[in-house]
């Protein structure tokens, strides 16, 4: 057996004695350390095989031929699979350590200490599984879990109720997508083995290969959270646990990833240049709408669910890029493109779950996510703090962390194919390149904003300020996740060699590795490990020999503390700061044909003269305009045709009689 | 020859942190004098550093460490670009991560420090300073990146030296409208990121215009020294990296010791009339309003998207 074969035995394995054991064990803290310390182990241990898959290029096979009827089940883990595997790998370690601390006061009941590793099984599996009966399988399993996992503290806010029945209804019908899809291409193939369909898919008739493409968007898009399958997305990661939202908008959105990458190049092998555009314009859509909604949203972990919908478009961009660049005769590009996805959606499962993590040592340690009522909290939850900063400047693509190496290549891809004689390409290609700069831009003010207003200044409610930080298993958690993000962005070659073999493995487009390419126009700094490293290096250090060179001032270098300036007030409170609401204020402003923010503005006079204002009110509400404009219509629609079909209920049995008897007309005329 | 192609980096950080405040004076100079007044020495701005170094240093009680340290990620965004973006000569150790859209990435690093610095001590006028100053960068964002597209569709590559050298030997590649659309886009995002006119006043301190000085409005003494050194390196950057694709002639393509004396004097020498004009074009231009600033970027981007368009068009 080889490595990578013995550590996914050992990470189902584990995963399993995990699940037992949170039934097993009787004491609720040891349960959770138990279940938590396995977890991890698992995730650990499934990151080692992705790891080993990555590092060698041999996939590994698994095949239960009697475990499921029919079809049995069927598992062939190959690099692009691993791509994804490695992500989960990781994100489920820092979860499930995180978890340790986080759930054992108030969560640590069996049956929800069993669905994480249950959980975190299925997600390992789902990008591994080579069938389409085991795929179904699997992809179920991780919804119906993470399902049950978002309705965990329900009996404390209503909201994840509601919640849950958007995220339950809305994976279902990307279910049912999926389902015609496979069944599209099984019946083809005569087979339900991806490589069977593989195989097959090219002799295909080319309008159901469209049809097949359009249900995997729908169906993966909506679980990727794509513009406009989005809505269940910003409500269900908020309210889940914040570990579990960490799995979730961290890893399970990228299977959706997974699916349009592994059906799109992979099963039908590409397919013409409009599936590509149709893909980057809905990528687009998404890292627009989503980074506007999160600049414009005050919660803080709705800001993170908005902001995964962000990078979700990012991802899609490049993924329609790459298949755009294989139908132009541009396989470098094309490659260069499909590996700053699959670089980004490691990169991306590293910081947004960094992310979740820390918003959630702030709701364990201030009991807010409101940002307009945090504040302060870098003296109070120092570590958590300084968590958040690092993950913010890695999610704002800056340097030297890892979300500026995808960004990076990302766009030199998308710069360097912007040199086309394909009109298509000529015109979408630039538009992307503005929509992800754009979209840049605004990530770094969303994250100024969420650092500078939640952790910075003043706390601006009592809960704020009673703050405490938060046991140490957490910080752990999120400590893992952080070095990640450091050592990806300053080692990022180490990956490269990886992504290659995944990019090979796509069938779409086999060509070599992207970290490779090098001599004609596209010459990567981060090919070589070293010059990231200078460059990080050359941050680092500057920043320390000035901080020490401070110190050596005729001043001796010592710091006054002294009270702000005042310009005439008499003492600094906390209703003097910016809030997140109002630092977003000039955005909104200006994107306000998207946002559609709904202001409110209540002034009340003094009695004695209507010159003098006793209180201005400002209410400030910014709705999701898909929800709004799509999806109430279609709500009201249904609810609306509900009522309608009750009045072919009203309790007389001659009309039951006659509907019997219309009926057995209408087969007689039928069956003839 | 290895030694002195080792010296660049130094000359060019040496240049840029001497040079920054100079330009600064410059600036100011031609302003007064345009205006009918006499105005300060050219060197007044370093007399300035020098005093402010001497100064005690003053934290707000609020603040935490990132208020500390913010200056100096500021400054060694700026040097770091210093080092990076090729004003003296294009050979330099580090010329292949001398890359557009590294430097655009560093250039924001230093953005976002300081809005995060003035947010921390609490004051409105702080969050007010970031809260504009992330919105300008947010909406300058897409024409930098998309004039950095057409100038390296044109020149076929976004590595900054590669694209110097192409138009000193190839002059005729960019030789096209395409190219012009990017630099004008280029030169009103260089308004916008060097907060100057018509974006930013930087010689305002009235609550209702300002940006940049609100956010550095609680920083004093060697602090405020570090902020002010670091935006005047920015300001000679963005001059510098306009100046050098606009004419590169004059820049060393080797490293002898008599190549980096004529590069470091021309580049002196451009960067001074690009700050004449600069000044000149702040004396005749009043500020925008804040809710117009977006209209003019959006100018600046369909510029550089048309600059795109036409460099693919008409290669």
């Amino acid at each position: 057996m080889s490595f990578a074969e013995v550590s996914a035995t050992a990470a189902m394995v584990v995963g399993a004695v995990a699940i037992i054991a949170a039934f097993s064990i009787g004491d609720a803290r040891r349960r959770a350390l138990v279940t938590g310390v396995l977890t991890a182990l698992c995730g650990f241990s499934g990151l080692l095989a992705a790891s080993g898959v990555l590092a060698t290029g041999r996939p590994v096979h698994a095949e239960f031929p009697h475990l499921l009827p029919f079809a049995g089940l069927s598992f062939r883990l190959d690099p692009l699979g691993a791509v994804f595997v490695l992500a989960v790998g990781g994100v489920v370690t820092a979860a499930a350590v995180y978890g340790i601390g986080y759930t054992r006061d108030h969560l640590s009941g069996r049956s929800f200490q069993a669905l994480v590793p249950a959980f975190a099984l299925t997600l390992l599996l789902v990008p591994a599984a080579s069938s389409m009966g085991t795929f179904l399988v699997f992809w179920e399993l991780m919804a119906l879990t993470s399902l049950l996992l978002v309705l965990a503290e329900q009996r404390r806010s209503p909201e994840a109720r509601d919640a849950a029945m958007w995220y339950g209804v809305m994976t279902h019908l990307g279910f049912i997508a999926l389902l015609l899809m496979f069944s599209l291409l099984a019946a083809h193939s005569g087979n339900g083995s991806f490589l069977a369909i593989e195989r097959s898919s090219s002799s295909m008739d080319p309008a159901l290969r469209s049809l097949v493409f359009i249900l995997a968007v729908v169906g993966f898009g909506s679980k990727a959270g794509m513009v406009p399958l989005h809505a269940w997305l910003p409500r269900a990661h908020p309210e889940a646990p914040s570990h579990v939202s960490a799995l979730m908008s961290g890893v399970m959105v990228k299977l959706g990833v997974y699916g349009i990458v592994r059906v799109g190049f992979g099963l039908l092998g590409g397919g013409p240049s409009w599936w590509w555009v149709v893909l980057l314009v809905l990528g687009a859509a998404s890292a627009l709408f989503g980074i506007l909604q999160a600049i414009a949203s005050s919660d803080l972990k709705r800001m993170l669910a908005y902001s995964t919908t962000e990078n979700i478009g990012l991802i899609l961009i490049g993924v329609g890029a790459a298949g755009l660049f294989t139908t132009t005769g541009h396989p470098i590009l094309a490659a260069a493109a499909l590996g700053a996805v699959l670089l980004h959606v490691i990169n991306h499962a590293a910081f947004k779950a960094l992310l979740f993590l820390a918003a959630g040592s702030v709701v364990h340690g201030a009991g807010e996510r409101n940002l307009d009522r945090l504040g302060g909290l870098m003296r109070r939850m120092p570590v958590t703090g300084a968590m958040f900063a690092l993950g913010a400047v890695a999610i704002a693509a800056l340097p030297p962390l890892n979300g500026f190496a995808s960004e990076w290549l990302l766009l030199q891809s998308l710069i360097h194919g912007a040199d086309s004689q394909a009109l298509v390409v000529a015109i979408a290609v630039p538009l992307a390149i503005a929509v992800v700069a754009l979209t840049a831009g605004l990530t770094a003010a969303t994250f100024v904003k969420a650092t500078g207003t939640g952790f910075l200044a003043l706390p601006r409610s009592p809960a704020a300020e009673a703050a405490t930080e938060s046991p140490r298993s957490m910080l752990v958690g999120m400590g893992f996740l952080a070095s990640v993000c450091v050592l990806l962005g300053v080692g990022v070659g180490v990956l490269g060699a990886g992504i290659g073999r995944a990019v090979a493995a796509v069938g779409g487009v086999r060509k070599p590795a992207p970290f490779r390419v090098h001599g004609s126009t596209l010459s990567p700094p981060w090919q070589v490990v070293g010059t990231s490293m200078a460059l990080a290096a050359a941050l680092v250090l500057g920043v320390g020999v000035i901080m020490v060179l401070l110190r050596f001032l005729p001043s001796g270098g010592r710091r006054r503390r002294a009270d702000n300036w005042g310009c005439g007030r008499t003492q600094q409170t906390a209703r003097m700061e910016y809030t997140a609401s109002s630092f977003a204020e000039p955005l909104v402003r200006v994107f306000d044909d998207v946002l559609h923010p709904d202001l409110d503005i209540d002034v009340t006079h003094r009695q004695e003269s209507q010159y003098y204002v006793e209180k201005i009110r400002l209410r400030l509400g910014i709705k999701d305009a898909f929800e709004e404009r799509l999806y109430r219509p279609v709500l009201n629609g249904i609810h609306a045709w509900g009522i309608w079909a009750r009045r072919l209920q009203n309790g007389s049995v001659h009309r039951y009689l006659g509907y019997a008897f219309a009926a057995l007309i209408i087969l007689l005329v039928a069956t003839r | 020859m290895n030694t002195t192609r080792a010296l660049v980096p130094i000359l060019q950080l040496l240049l840029v942190f001497v040079g920054g405040p100079l330009i600064v004076g410059v600036i100011r100079k031609v302003r007064a004098r345009l205006e009918g007044r006499v105005g300060a020495p050219i060197h007044q701005p370093l007399r300035d550093l020098r005093k402010l170094f001497a100064k005690e240093r003053i934290a707000p009680e609020h603040a935490s460490w990132v208020f500390v340290i913010a200056p100096a990620v500021l400054m060694t965004s700026a040097a770091v670009t210093a080092v990076l973006v090729p004003m003296v000569s294009t050979v330099s150790p580090f010329a292949q991560v001398s890359d557009l859209v590294t430097i655009t990435a560093l250039l924001l690093l230093g953005t976002v420090a300081l809005a995060l610095g003035a947010l921390d001590p609490g004051t409105a006028f702080g969050g007010m300073g970031a809260s504009r100053e992330m919105t300008i960068a947010a909406l300058t964002e897409p024409t930098l990146l998309l004039s950095v597209a057409a100038i390296s569709i044109l020149t076929g590559t976004t590595n900054l030296p590669g694209a110097i050298n192409e138009i000193i030997d190839r002059p005729g590649s960019v030789s096209s409208i395409g190219y012009v659309l990017a630099l004008v886009a280029l030169g009103i995002a260089t308004l916008a990121e060097s907060t100057r006119l018509p974006v930013d006043n930087p010689n305002t301190h009235l609550e209702l215009t300002m940006v940049h000085e609100a956010m550095v409005l609680e920083y004093a003494g060697p602090d405020l020294a570090l902020v002010e050194t670091g935006s005047s390196m920015r300001l000679v950057i963005f001059l510098g990296l306009l100046a050098n694709l606009l004419v590169p002639w004059g820049i060393a393509t080797g490293s002898g010791v008599a190549e980096l004396a004529v590069g470091t004097l021309t580049f002196g020498l451009k960067i001074g009339v690009l700050a004449v004009a600069l000044s000149v074009f702040e004396v005749f231009t009043a500020k925008v309003r804040l809710f117009r600033v977006p209209e003019l970027l959006a100018l600046s981007l369909v510029l550089s998207f048309l600059g795109v368009i036409t460099s693919v068009v008409h290669p």
